[in-house]
């Protein structure tokens, strides 16, 4: 038997028809491409969260959700997770087990999280500046690397940080940072972020301010004065930039080691010290947990897993379902078209001619299908690591 | 020995009334023959039983010495599509193939000669004016374009044997003419033999033979 003449009539059929064919195609693109895009797309979060959990031994924070605290002090999402007071580092410290690194993730510029913390940051994560120079001033800031470039951010630049209350005008008000320095690439959630000095963050919060010289100001800006105690009135005015000019006013009210933190990154000196610090934190009274960011990912890359595991037994039968009518569009088809087989057969077609012409055409919508199941999961491994990070910022 | 010979015939379709017999019917090769009788009488299943797509209860059939209710069905297929030229009543065309696709289908799926096969289709295509239409789709044709494809693909790959049922029923008088001209000129000249069901009684004086068709029904 001649193939040749099979395959034409199903090709012609099939090009012909091309909204049905299309559509049967996708359908069997869809059940092909969904499960490995996904795989593809764990297999890319599994990656990028495990290579920053994997180079982050310990994190403290204030005893809550473990996710929470991972997800602030790995990714920089703003979390609902109560601080902890800057003496508890202090604490850490004075113990000698570990570098203690800070962060105080609270704020953002416009939607870029804005992070506080010590210069201690930047070797730690193997972070370099691709221009300028680090944060050296109080309003400083030095900018992730794909922020920089989506913003048009250089050295020298400025951004603003972003009032948390637009009409609350006892809010926090915006400041006027100045870029210091812009990050080279790394990959990670460094890229998206503002860093600032822990001092600068606390300045953003409130708890530090600049404003005129009342003593010097004369008459015009004070309200009344009395023993060692100058009152201003309301035309006082409130620095919202650091400058060479006005950065002798700013000052911080209160006690410092009870100024606020997101969480601490420690790097302990050694395997004894890492169980030392775990172990010190095992106590449910104590008001901070100490989380290792590695078990916690694989924590939640499990979570991750068996929702796959879920979301592919609900696919797998949307797909019987797909698969199915895709089938049953076949067959309506076949049985439309039984005037014209009929013909083919009274013609005097082989009846084997015949099935490997229905057998073709299905196998054409079959290949076009999983062409573009290709390309999808294709589409789907080139962005995977782009779409995770995507999903970690937003 | 005739080259179409009918003995015997006893034809029912299953659970009908009606029924089929012919004692006998003979054609030579170049000796068009005419199928006759009112509706509903058998023309269509006798010209169907000597195609070999129905298998009679009883009797013989016969083309060209060979005996077609004898014959596997693959072997008849394979004789239909090699041998037999078919008109149906209703085209039966292949709406999504164009017209020059669906006059060399008997070809493609026969093995014949596809350049030598094209060349014909497309002097019967010419005859029959259609040739304008060669890559047009057959779905779009009109009832008329479409009985003309379907005699010319009858006749693309030269079959010893045409079967027409009513080639000319949705034809004007001109094409009918010309439709006729073209299906005796072919037989007389290839000495095939052309068996042609019709209604029209200005066709009847056409054909050497005829054979008038009565059924019955119990």
């Amino acid at each position: 038997m001649r193939l040749g003449p099979v395959f034409s009539l199903a090709w012609r059929y099939t090009v012909r028809h091309p909204v049905q064919s299309v559509l049967l195609a996708l359908a069997v693109a869809l059940v092909a491409a969904v499960p490995v895009s996904l795989r593809l797309v764990l297999d890319s979060a599994e990656k990028a969260f495990l290579a920053r959990a994997a180079a982050t031994p310990q994190l403290v924070g204030a005893r809550g959700s473990a996710l929470d605290l991972l997800m602030t002090g790995l990714y920089f999402k703003q979390q609902p997770l109560p601080v902890i007071p800057m003496r508890q580092m202090e604490a850490l410290r004075g113990q000698k087990l570990a570098r203690v690194i800070p962060l105080y993730v609270r704020f953002q510029a416009q939607g870029a999280p804005i992070v506080g913390t010590h210069l201690d940051y930047f070797p730690y994560r193997g972070l370099a500046l691709a221009e300028g120079g680090m944060m050296t001033r109080l309003g400083d800031c030095v900018v992730g690397a794909r922020l920089a470039r989506q913003r048009g951010v250089k050295a020298g630049g400025s951004l603003f940080s972003t009032q948390e209350q637009v009409f609350d005008l006892a809010g926090i008000y915006p400041l006027k940072m100045r870029v210091s320095g812009v990050l080279e690439a790394s990959g990670t959630a460094d890229d998206d972020a503002v860093f600032v000095d822990l001092k600068t963050a606390w300045l953003i919060e409130g708890l530090a301010h600049g404003h005129d010289d009342l003593a010097a100001g004369g008459s015009d800006t004070v309200l009344k004065e009395e023993k060692g105690n100058v009152v201003g009135n309301a035309s006082v005015r409130l620095f919202n930039e650091v400058t060479a000019g006005n950065i002798g006013s700013f000052h911080f009210h209160g006690d410092m080691g009870g100024y606020p933190l997101s969480a601490l990154l420690l790097v302990p000196k050694d395997e004894k010290s890492e169980a030392l610090l775990a172990g010190r934190f095992l106590d449910k009274d104590s008001s901070l947990q100490l989380i290792r960011p590695l078990e916690e990912v694989r924590k939640l890359m499990e979570t991750l897993f068996k929702m796959e595991r879920l979301g592919l037994v609900l696919f797998g039968l949307v797909s019987a379902g797909l698969l199915g009518a895709g089938g049953l569009v076949f067959a309506l088809s076949f049985r439309m078209r039984r005037r014209q087989f009929a013909t083919l057969a009274d013609l005097g077609v082989s009846r084997r001619a015949l099935v490997l012409t229905k057998l073709c055409e299905v196998a054409l919508v079959a290949v076009l299908g999983l062409a573009l199941a290709g390309g999808l999961s294709l589409a789907a491994w080139l962005n995977a690591e782009p779409l995770v990070k995507l999903l970690m910022r937003g | 020995m005739s080259a179409l010979r009918v003995q015997n015939l006893s034809f029912a379709y299953p659970g009908g009334s009606f029924r089929l017999e012919v004692k006998a019917l003979e054609a030579g090769a170049g000796v068009p023959l005419a199928i006759l009788g009112p509706s509903g009488e058998g023309k269509t299943t006798l010209l169907r039983l000597l195609a070999g797509l129905l298998r009679p209860q009883a009797g013989e059939v016969a083309l060209g010495g060979e005996s077609l209710p004898g014959m596997a069905d693959g072997r008849l297929r394979e004789f239909r599509l090699r041998r037999t030229g078919l008109v149906f009543q209703d085209f039966a065309l292949l709406d999504y193939l164009t017209v020059g696709e669906n006059l060399l289908l008997p070809l493609r799926f026969g093995g014949g000669d596809l350049k030598q096969g094209e060349e014909r289709a497309r002097m019967l295509a010419a005859k029959l004016q259609m040739e304008r239409f060669w890559r047009q789709p057959a779905g779009s044709l009109s009832q008329g374009e479409k009985q003309r494809v379907a005699v010319a693909r009858a006749l693309v790959h030269r079959p010893a044997f045409v079967f027409a049922d009513e080639p000319t029923a949705s034809l004007d008088l001109r094409r009918r003419d010309a439709v006729m001209e073209l299906l005796l000129e072919d037989a007389r000249e290839r000495q095939a033999v052309l068996a042609v069901v019709t209604h029209d009684a200005e066709l009847v004086p056409l054909f050497a033979r005829h054979f008038q068709v009565e059924g019955t029904r119990s």
